[in-house]
């Protein structure tokens, strides 16, 4: 029997659904963190004072969890700095003042694919991140070890998070290249069956690869409904297929890859012009925007400089997330780059900034009708704050996929995302 | 930029439901019932339910004044206690004896415990339990259930004890005659439409059905209780009596059952969280509330039986904890 996953349902706010991307200019410099994935930093292989082109290799690194990092822009190595990422991680960033020209390096050339090897080193070198927002390196996650039992490839165009809508966008203007990525793939990879699993929010993009799947063998468009969070790894597998991925598996366990929409499309278009990851589109909306739209950024461009292109804010902003509401990240200030795995920059005025005043739980258990891992984030909360290990590695908190649906309907305001973090990181250092 | 901005953890949406305003919809689902009590039992009962919400404030209030902690009354849940237990005593039941409940209810049952969501036992309940042993005669007095009823017209008084006391005792020693009660065949019983309508004797909030059901079943629409509790709770009673040979209908409608069933069985501190543990402590109500009344030397039971599985609660947390998704056993 299919098992209730169940989640809550948060207001949509897809504000910026019918604004099709436009490409903001460049800005007078770009800011490009060594660390945009999942895993390692990496180290720079140019110099202060370099010149550099569009889609020259700037960074890279030995380590097998990494990805390389390219220059979004033409123009002069200013700086490298010190930077500390978004989410608290110390790494480096490298400055470029650009000079506007946007000169192509002579690098860039369709690569030449014949095996999956040939594939797989291409993926490697476009740069390629999970741009749903994990970020985790795509050449590691179409390189499973057991890639023979692997039948199913999962396009995540979910996008259950409010007000992001540049997967969306991907589907309306990008659907060539979304199929032709597709096709790439399950031809390397070898997978047979394919699953475009869309929220019945998006009318258009849903009607539309409904056309372009139409009469292929092997091809299925899932519609999901618009429940949060649709769109988790986890949760989209199980909906779509049924499978559920076990305690300390992969997906690929259970046969399945699960890629973004965003990303498989990257993939056509790098196989086809050999231009690497250096733009992303990215939604920027709140209430603070005075024209929130879906605009194509450089990447290491600043948040400021993309609201100003958005018409600078309407209102004075008091939270400023990367991504989007429900598991965005809050920035001290609007100086922060727009990196690879980021699809949402959004800016709220006071009035809509949530600060939360916490208050004693009241054991309503809506937190353990929310979650859908099936987990009790009150108990988590009360092991936590007495310090119980044994009672959270019970209680499993180590598979909170932090959608943040317990702290949302939480009545008592609690920051259970958080202690279900701290809890995680106790059981981390138990080991 | 002028302000500094928020940095806070995600997520950064919330429902809008807080604590006070879930504690303000049960306080609007139990309005019905307190103005039937008025019409029912005058407006002594309405100036009962006053003192009682106003010395759970009060004593609330004090408490944080005096340990020196935050004020918690705006989070209504005092309102809430008083008015459960108000609907949990007779309209005669003297002021100074209801403010003693009050105390028990809020300072020792409560405060003590460490506020709201610690609360070992339903505050009301442990309150009405600890009244019902110190103040007996006044508490269950056959002669404080002088009810005003409105009969042709025109308000009379009819006394007598509690319809379930009538029940009980012919029940148990007749127990062939089932469906007599329910028609109101049997002396000293009322019938289905008075029990419904609150036609009889009891607590001030106990009596009339129709209320306590609409009440219910706003904070059921309104999600603030599931249905798990007191359907199952009810359901065990109606058929636990009918395999005992005792009328169901009237064990379910002439006692506290509803009220208990609806308001207070679904104390969210003092009942389960999972869905599996919220049927086996509705079971488990159900049991013993039936037990009790049969069996026991009290006519009443569901007080006693929902104390007795609040204090089971924490236990069948235990059993009942939810199945991770894809979680391995360890």
């Amino acid at each position: 029997m299919k098992m209730n996953l169940n989640g809550v349902k948060v207001p949509h706010h897809k504000n910026t659904m019918n604004c099709e991307t436009v490409s903001m200019p460049v800005p007078a410099s770009v800011t490009i963190p060594l660390l945009q994935h999942m895993g390692a930093p990496c180290t720079p292989v140019v110099k202060v004072k370099d010149e550099v082109k569009v889609g020259q290799l700037l960074a890279d690194s030995q380590e097998f969890m990494s990805v390389p990092i390219h220059s979004s822009v033409s123009g002069t190595v200013t700086a490298i700095e010190d930077f500390i990422t978004s989410n608290g991680v110390r790494t480096q960033t490298i400055v470029i003042a650009c000079d506007g020209q946007q000169t192509v390096d002579e690098s860039v050339q369709p690569p030449s694919v014949e095996t999956r090897e040939d594939f797989l080193g291409a993926i490697r070198r476009s740069g390629l991140v999970g741009l749903g927002g994990a970020g985790f390196p795509t050449f590691i996650k179409l390189n499973p070890k057991n890639l023979d039992e692997v039948d199913t490839l999962i396009i995540n165009g979910a996008e259950c998070e409010p007000f992001i809508t540049a997967d969306n966008r991907e589907f309306l203007e990008n659907s060539e290249k979304v199929m032709k990525g597709i096709e790439l793939v399950t031809r390397f990879l070898g997978i047979s069956h394919v699953i475009i699993g869309i929220e019945d929010n998006k009318k258009e993009a849903i009607d539309k690869m409904q056309q372009l799947i139409l009469g292929k063998d092997g091809y299925q468009l899932a519609v999901l409904k618009s429940k949060y969070p649709q769109g988790a790894e986890k949760v989209l597998i199980y909906e779509t297929t049924g499978k559920v991925v076990k305690e300390g598996q992969l997906p690929a366990d259970q046969g399945v890859i699960v890629m973004n929409v965003s990303s498989v499309a990257f993939v056509a278009s790098y196989l086809e012009t050999g231009m690497p990851l250096i733009q992303k589109r990215v939604t920027v909306d709140g209430s603070a925007v005075a024209e929130p739209k879906n605009v194509m950024v450089p990447i290491g461009t600043k948040f400021e400089d993309v609201i100003a292109f958005c018409g600078g804010y309407a209102k004075e902003p008091r939270l400023i997330l990367m991504g989007g509401p429900m598991m965005g990240i809050a920035v001290p200030n609007d100086q922060y780059p727009v990196i690879k795995n980021n699809n949402a920059i959004l800016a709220f005025a006071e009035e809509d900034a949530l600060e939360r005043l916490e208050t004693p739980c009241i054991r309503c258990a809506r937190c353990v009708n929310a979650c859908p891992v099936h987990l009790m984030p009150a108990a988590i909360d009360k092991a936590v704050h007495g310090k119980n290990k044994e009672s959270l590695a019970a209680l499993k908190v180590n598979l909170c996929i932090e959608c943040g649906c317990c702290a949302y309907v939480c009545p008592a305001n609690r920051y259970l995302v958080l202690y279900n973090r701290m809890g995680k990181q106790m059981l981390r250092e138990k080991k | 930029m002028k302000n500094k901005l928020l940095v806070v953890t995600s997520p950064h949406l919330k429902d809008p439901v807080t604590t006070s305003n879930i504690m303000l919809t049960v306080v609007v689902a139990l309005v019905p019932t307190a103005i039937a009590a008025t019409l029912l039992f005058g407006l002594r009962a309405l100036m009962l339910i006053c003192v009682c919400v106003a010395s759970c404030i009060i004593f609330e209030y004090l408490y944080n004044v005096v340990t020196r902690q935050p004020n918690t009354i705006s989070d209504c849940s005092a309102v809430v206690t008083g008015m459960l237990l108000a609907f949990n005593l007779p309209s005669t039941f003297p002021f100074w004896m209801a403010m003693v409940g009050c105390f028990v209810a809020i300072v020792v049952m409560k405060m003590l415990f460490g506020g709201i969501g610690k609360n070992f036992a339903n505050p009301a309940i442990g309150a009405r339990v600890v009244l019902l042993v110190s103040f007996a005669s006044a508490m269950g007095d056959a002669s404080a259930f002088v009810t005003p009823v409105f009969s042709d017209g025109a308000i009379s008084h009819m006394a007598g004890a509690t319809p379930l006391a009538a029940i009980n005792t012919t029940q148990v020693s007749g127990l062939g005659e089932i469906g007599n009660m329910a028609l109101g065949s049997v002396e000293g019983v009322p019938n289905v439409f008075e029990l419904l309508f609150g036609l009889r004797g009891g607590c001030l909030g106990e009596t009339c059905i129709i209320t306590l059901l609409i009440g219910g079943c706003y904070l059921i629409y309104k999600k603030v209780i599931s249905p798990i509790i007191p359907l199952t709770y009810i359901g065990t009673v109606f058929v636990l009596s009918w395999i005992l040979g005792v009328n169901p209908v009237s064990q379910v409608l002439a006692g506290g059952l509803v009220l208990g069933a609806f308001f207070m069985a679904t104390d969210y501190s003092t009942s389960p969280v999972t869905k599996k543990g919220k049927a086996i402590f509705a079971v488990g109500c159900g049991l013993l509330t039936v037990v009790i009344r049969l069996y026991g030397q009290y006519v009443e039971g569901v007080s006693f039986a929902i104390l007795l599985m609040n204090i089971l609660t924490p236990l069948i947390d235990r059993w009942t904890k939810t199945k991770p998704f894809g979680g391995l056993a360890k």
